[in-house]
C-alpha cells in the first residue's frame, strides 16, 4: 500500500495550507468546486494562467491554486489576463476575483472584455461586502442593509451584474450560489471549455464582515437561506417583478456563439504577415 | 516571441537603408518594430496617438499585436500580462493617462516585469493644454507610483532619437527587469524630421535574462533575477504584495520587504554608470564659468544659445540628459566643478534644475517656460547674458 495522497493535492500549492479563509466562508467551497471542475475536464494545471485581484477571493488562485499566476492590482485581473490570453491563446486563463474587483472598481473592464468576448472564464465570487477591509458597501450589496460605510442604510441599488454582462455581449453567463456546489462545477466546466467570454456569478457568504450585519451568523445559515432564495432562471422567467422580490434567480443566462476576439486578432495578423510575404514572392 | 522572427526580419528589410520624413512619434513606433515589440496596448491621447496609429497599421505587418483598450489602466495592466508570456510589450500616452498608469507601473516595478511605457509630455496639470508640448512628467516619471523604488527614464531630442532610443529602452526593460519609461514631449512627438531606417545587421538586442526551472525568479544572489514565463509548467507566482524569492506572499516579516524592495531600488542604483548617457559640449579653449544643461525638446533650442553666446564671446559648457533617470550625478557634478552658475532651460517649472542642485556647488539657475511653447534660442541667449 502507499501512502495515501488526496486526487486534488496535484492541483494546490500544499505548503500554502491550511488555507487562511474565516470559519464559514464561501471561498473554500468556490477554491473546491474550481478544482474539481478543473479535473474532472481533464485540463492540466501546467497549460492554465489563473488571475486574480485584491480581495479575499483572490486568494483562491493566488496563493492556492498551483498554476501559473498572476496576482494583480485591484480592478485590473480581467485587464491583466487580457494580456496573457492574447500572446498565449493556447492556454486556459481563468480570472477568479470578488464583485469589488470586477463588478465594483473593474466594471469598466468587465464589460468591454464582454464586448470583444475575449476567451476568458471570469469567475466573480460575490459576498455582496468589502469584506477583507471589513464590511465596507459594495456596489453588489442589497438597497437597505447597514454596512460600515452605510452605517443608517444603503440606499442604492445593487448592480444586476450577470445581467449585465449578458447584456455587454458574453458568450456563456451564469449565476450560482455556494448552496448549488455540483451545478456550479459542471458550469465552471461549461465556461472554461467555452470559445469566447464566460461570466459565472457565485454569490458566496462572508459570515464575519456581511453576515453579522444581516443576521446570519454562520456559513450555514446562510447556505440555509440561499437554498430557500434560489429559484431557477426557467422558472422565474415567468414570475412578476414583485414576485422575485428577495429570490436569487440561478442557473445558465445566455450560451451562444460570437467571434472571438483573440481569434479574430490572430487571424487580421497573419492574414497582413501573408500579403506581405506573398509582395516579398512576386 | 523576444526576437527579430522572419516575419519582423522580412517587414524591416523592406526599410532598412531608407530615409523616412516622420513624426517623431512615428519614428518612436518604428523603434519599436525594430526593438522586436511583440505587443502593443495603448488608449488615444494627444500628442501620443501617432505612435499608437502607426502601430496599429504597421506592427501587425511585422507579426506583431496591436490592441486598443479601454483606458490607459488596462492598457498597462495588459502589457504587464503579456511579458509574462515572454513577450516584448509597450503602451504609449501622455499626461493625463500616465497619471492613470502609475499604479500598474508601480506593479511592474514590484514585479519585475520589463515593460516600455512612451509618455509624450504634454502641458498640464490635468487636462491642461492638451495639444501644447511640456516637460512637466519629469518627476512624476521618477516618483508617480507609490512606494520607494527607482526607475528608468530616457529623453530624445530628435525624431532620429526617438526611434534609435526604443532601442534602448527595450534592451533596459529586459536587462534590469523594470519598466523604462520613454519620456518624449510634444514638441519632439510632432515634430517632423528625417530618419534614417537603420541595417538590420546593425542592430543587436539585449537578450531578457531567464532563470532555469528550480531557480527562484523573485530573488537570489544576482541583482536581476532570471524570468520564467508563464506557460512552461513552473506554477510561477506573480504578485504585487511583498513576496519571497520564491514569488510567495509574505507581507508580515519586515526583513522580506527590505530585502526585496532594496535589491529592486539597488539594481538600477548600482548600475547607474552602465545606464546614465549624457552628450556635452565642453569650452575647448579656457574654462568656461557658466554652463547650460538641457534634455529633450529644450536642448535643442539650449544648444543653439550656447553657440549664439560662444559667438559673442562668451565661453559657456553645454551637458544634454539623454538619461533622465537615474540621475547622471557623476557627469552633472563634474561638469558643475568650476563652473560659478548653471542655466537650467525646461518646460515646467523647474524639475530637473531642482535635482541639479543636489549635486553641485555652483549656483543653478532655472530657465523655467510653460505655456506650451519651446523656449527659443532668443529667450535662452538673453538668460545666459543675465548671468554672464
Amino acid at each position: 500500500m502507499g501512502e495515501y495522497r488526496h486526487r486534488l493535492k496535484d492541483y494546490i500549492r500544499e505548503d500554502t495550507m491550511p488555507h487562511r479563509f474565516c470559519v464559514g466562508c464561501g471561498c473554500g467551497t468556490v477554491l473546491n468546486a474550481f478544482t474539481n471542475a478543473v479535473e474532472g475536464l481533464g485540463l492540466k494545471p501546467t497549460r492554465m494562467v489563473c488571475v486574480s485581484g485584491i480581495g479575499c477571493s483572490s486568494w483562491i488562485p493566488s496563493p492556492y491554486f498551483k498554476a501559473d499566476t498572476l496576482h494583480t492590482t485591484h480592478g485590473r485581473p480581467i485587464a491583466f489576463a487580457s494580456g496573457v490570453k492574447i500572446m498565449r491563446p493556447d492556454l486556459t486563463v481563468v480570472v477568479i476575483a470578488g464583485d469589488g474587483d470586477i463588478a465594483g472598481i473593474g466594471g469598466n473592464h468587465l464589460i468591454h472584455a464582454a464586448r470583444r468576448n475575449i476567451d476568458l472564464a471570469v469567475f466573480m465570487v460575490n459576498n455582496m461586502i468589502y469584506g477583507m477591509t471589513g464590511g465596507q458597501v459594495a456596489p453588489t450589496t442589497p438597497r437597505g442593509v447597514k454596512t460600515s460605510t452605510t452605517p443608517h442604510r444603503n440606499v442604492e441599488p445593487a448592480f444586476e451584474i450577470a445581467e449585465l454582462v449578458a447584456a455587454a455581449g458574453a458568450t456563456y453567463v451564469a449565476r450560482w450560489t455556494t448552496y448549488h456546489v455540483f451545478p456550479l462545477m459542471e458550469s465552471m466546466q461549461n465556461a472554461m471549455k467555452k470559445k469566447g467570454f464566460s461570466f459565472i456569478e457565485i454569490i458566496s457568504q462572508c459570515p464575519e464582515n456581511y453576515g453579522r450585519r444581516i443576521g446570519l451568523r454562520t456559513g450555514n445559515d446562510f447556505l440555509k437561506k440561499y437554498k430557500e432564495q434560489s429559484i431557477r432562471i426557467e422558472k422565474a422567467r415567468g414570475m412578476s417583478e414583485e414576485e422575485l422580490k428577495g429570490r436569487i434567480t440561478v442557473g445558465k443566462l445566455c450560451d451562444r456563439d460570437r467571434p472571438e476576439f483573440t481569434a479574430e486578432l490572430h487571424d487580421l495578423t497573419n492574414e497582413l504577415v501573408l500579403n506581405l510575404k506573398q509582395e516579398g514572392a512576386t | 516571441m523576444m526576437a527579430i522572427n522572419q516575419d519582423r526580419k522580412r517587414y524591416l528589410g523592406r526599410l532598412e537603408g531608407k530615409t523616412y520624413f516622420i513624426l517623431g512619434d512615428e519614428a518612436c513606433a518604428y523603434g519599436a518594430i525594430y526593438a522586436g515589440c511583440d505587443f502593443f496596448a495603448g488608449y488615444p491621447i494627444t500628442p501620443a496617438s501617432e505612435v499608437a496609429e502607426l502601430l496599429a497599421l504597421e506592427l501587425p505587418k511585422s507579426g506583431g499585436i496591436c490592441i486598443q483598450m479601454e483606458d490607459e489602466l488596462a492598457s498597462m495592466a495588459a502589457i504587464i500580462g503579456a511579458a509574462w508570456t515572454g513577450a516584448r510589450t509597450m503602451t504609449t500616452t501622455s499626461g493625463p493617462g500616465f497619471s492613470l498608469m502609475q499604479e500598474n507601473i508601480g506593479y511592474a516595478i514590484m514585479t519585475e516585469t520589463p515593460c516600455v511605457v512612451v509618455d509624450v509630455q504634454r502641458s498640464g496639470p490635468s487636462t491642461g493644454q492638451a495639444t501644447k508640448p511640456a516637460q512637466g512628467d519629469v518627476l512624476q516619471a521618477r516618483w508617480g507610483t507609490h512606494g520607494d523604488h527607482n526607475i528608468i527614464a530616457l529623453a530624445p531630442n530628435s525624431a532620429q532619437e526617438c526611434l534609435d532610443l526604443m532601442l534602448d529602452c527595450f534592451d533596459l526593460a529586459d536587462s534590469y527587469r523594470t519598466p523604462v519609461i520613454m519620456l518624449t514631449d510634444g514638441a519632439i512627438g510632432h515634430l517632423r524630421e528625417s530618419v534614417i531606417m537603420p541595417r538590420l545587421s546593425s542592430i543587436k538586442h539585449a537578450a531578457r535574462k531567464l532563470a532555469k526551472p528550480g531557480e527562484e525568479v523573485f530573488g537570489g544572489p544576482e541583482l536581476v533575477p532570471g524570468m520564467i514565463h508563464y506557460g512552461e509548467g513552473h506554477n510561477v507566482h506573480v504578485t504585487g504584495s511583498t513576496h519571497l524569492a520564491s514569488g510567495m506572499r509574505d507581507v508580515s516579516t519586515p526583513q522580506v520587504h527590505d530585502v526585496l524592495v532594496n535589491r529592486i531600488y539597488k539594481k538600477i542604483d548600482e548600475n547607474r554608470e552602465k545606464i546614465v548617457r549624457i552628450e556635452q559640449d565642453i569650452t575647448k579653449n579656457g574654462k568656461a564659468r557658466a554652463g547650460v544643461i538641457s534634455y529633450g525638446a529644450t536642448s535643442r533650442p539650449a544648444y543653439g544659445a550656447v553657440k549664439r553666446a560662444r559667438l559673442e564671446g562668451k565661453k559657456i559648457d553645454f551637458l544634454r540628459l539623454i538619461t533622465i533617470w537615474p540621475f547622471a550625478r557623476k557627469q552633472v557634478a563634474a561638469f558643475g566643478q568650476d563652473l560659478d552658475t548653471i542655466l537650467v532651460p525646461e518646460m515646467n517649472l523647474g524639475q530637473i534644475s531642482r535635482e541639479i542642485e543636489r549635486f553641485v556647488d555652483c549656483k543653478v539657475t532655472p530657465v523655467p517656460k510653460i505655456g506650451g511653447i519651446p523656449p527659443t534660442v532668443d529667450e535662452i541667449c538673453q538668460a545666459i547674458r543675465e548671468v554672464t
